[in-house]
């Protein structure tokens, strides 16, 4: 038995972000202590991300590094920085900084990529589990659709890049498009859900347990809202 | 062919270490050369459950290390033949039991003995694996009520991908052994009823064994309940063990029995 050194699992960080609109070294400076100064505990320490995408004109490497070195100054923890221009993107790495791309540009990415997988017409095969998936145990289909024969206990969690359907009573967590995909749906013969999740929208089991509770149900994306329906 | 059971649950104070003590003298009983193994390195109970504490001079990790053989650390039991107990090292822990070393003390026994019974620790972690590893089956121990359900949950999910069987491809056979069950609680719903137990882990039932005096009482005289065989728990154990070697038997001491007149007039106690 040689025990893993790690595993690697996906997370969601609370960070500050601070759009940057406009840079001169004393105001910039000024305005952020003022900031800090009504909040202290809140932005002691705190990660921040910096956005870029709306900045008026065009920020200077140099600017940049005063920027970030007011910043810790300060207290904060500058992470990464979002939206960066290419001219830009060597100062930032040489920040010790992730560069993040801008929102929207992710979101259009995510459009383009199921185009792409038809015109490949690539076929994956769905997984199919014939077993109770236990608590604690996770499986995830990546790349394809999961199909579960038997029960899902609390405990255990279910992903799946496609469609999840779950033919024994779902009681742990089941995520459907865990890359992006908003029309991946999640179908079960008797939902008992501690969690359902769609492309990183979720909803809970005190929301689920509102409709079709212990009934056959499955539950789609509508804008960025989660629904369970009756099947 | 030797069969090697493990007695697990994940969650501790269940009863696995009377439900092994019951299990493997109840195979004696019916004829079969039975060993049961201590895994509970550090916490030695079962030569205290099976009466045999003061007979204990080598044990478990004395036998892994080689220094006693097998013959010397395996204890007769006195009243049924056919049973035999290898204790667990009251002063060392569980980092004492090498995979290698299980391995080589399990084969060994396998020559002489059709079945051994593991008696592992609770928890998950090394001691527990180790004792479910080299298993052919397993019977989960399982209160009726809801955290020691989710344990039994999360062991079965060990067993189905950490044993050597899940590993060449096979599965352990599981069965699930609900103790501690009361039908009066069960009717007032303070418990969780074997229909729920049933429908959680969905495993094939191998037994029920109803809370009872006897079982208490038989621990501290150091004689498995099993062999009281007045009780209800003594004669579930049997048909637990019936079910075992694949007869059939039906479940007992699942309703509330209604305590007759006369007997709730003297205040007879069953």
């Amino acid at each position: 038995m040689a025990d893993v050194c790690f595993q690697m699992k996906g997370t969601a960080v609370t960070a500050v972000v601070m759009d940057l609109y406009d840079y001169s070294c004393a105001a910039f400076f000024q305005q952020l202590k003022e900031k800090i100064d009504s909040a202290p505990q809140f932005f002691n320490a705190s990660p921040l991300v910096l956005n870029l995408s709306q900045y008026n004109g065009v920020l200077q490497p140099d600017q940049l590094i005063q920027v970030v070195a007011s910043c810790r100054e300060l207290g904060l923890q500058p992470m990464a920085c979002k939206a960066v221009a290419d001219d830009l993107l060597s100062t930032v790495r040489q920040l010790g900084m992730a560069s993040l791309p801008a929102s929207n540009t992710r979101a259009t990415e995510i459009q383009a990529e199921p185009v792409s997988h038809i015109q490949q017409a690539e076929f994956r095969p769905s997984m199919v589990i014939t077993k109770p998936v236990r608590s604690g145990q996770q499986i995830y289909a990546e790349g394809s659709d999961l199909i579960l024969m038997a029960a899902v206990s609390e405990g255990a969690e279910v992903l799946a890049d496609g469609h999840i359907h779950v033919y024994g009573p779902l009681r742990g967590r089941a995520l459907a498009g865990v890359k992006g995909d908003t029309d991946a749906r999640i179908f079960c013969r008797q939902m008992e859900a501690e969690l359902v999740s769609i492309a990183g929208y979720f909803i809970l089991n005190d929301t689920l347990r509102e409709q079709c509770w212990k009934q056959p149900a499955h539950a789609f994306l509508e804008g960025e809202s989660i629904q369970v329906a009756a099947i | 062919m030797s069969k090697i059971i493990v007695v697990t649950s994940g969650k501790g104070g269940v009863g696995k270490t009377t439900t092994s003590a019951a299990i493997a003298t109840g195979l004696a009983l019916r004829g079969f050369k039975t060993v049961v193994i201590d895994f509970d390195v550090g916490l030695r109970n079962l030569d205290l459950i099976m009466g045999c504490e003061r007979r204990v001079v080598y044990d478990f990790v004395n036998v892994i290390n080689k220094e006693a053989s097998l013959n010397q650390a395996l204890i007769k039991d006195k009243r049924t033949p056919g049973l035999f107990i290898l204790p667990a090292s009251q002063t060392r822990d569980k980092d004492a039991l090498s995979m290698e070393g299980v391995q080589t003390v399990l084969n060994d026994l396998a020559k002489d003995f059709e079945y051994i019974i593991c008696d592992s620790p609770a928890g998950i972690e090394q001691g527990a694996q180790m004792a479910l590893y080299f298993a052919d089956e397993a019977i989960v121990v399982t209160n009726p009520e809801v955290s020691s359900v989710r344990d039994s949950d999360r062991i079965l999910g060990i067993l189905q991908s950490k044993s050597l069987k899940s590993e060449q491809g096979g599965s352990v056979k599981e069965h699930l052994l609900l103790t501690r069950y009361n039908p009066e609680r069960v009717a007032a719903a303070e418990m969780l009823s074997v229909a729920d137990v049933e429908d959680i882990l969905a495993v094939p039932l191998l037994g029920v064994i109803p809370e009872s005096e006897a079982v208490l009482k038989a621990s501290n005289q150091g004689a498995p309940v099993i062999l009281d065989q007045d009780s209800e728990a003594g004669q579930a154990y049997l048909d637990a063990v019936s079910r075992l070697l694949g007869e059939e038997a039906e479940h007992r001491f699942l309703e509330v029995q209604k305590v007759g007149f006369l007997k709730r007039l003297l205040g007879g106690k069953k």
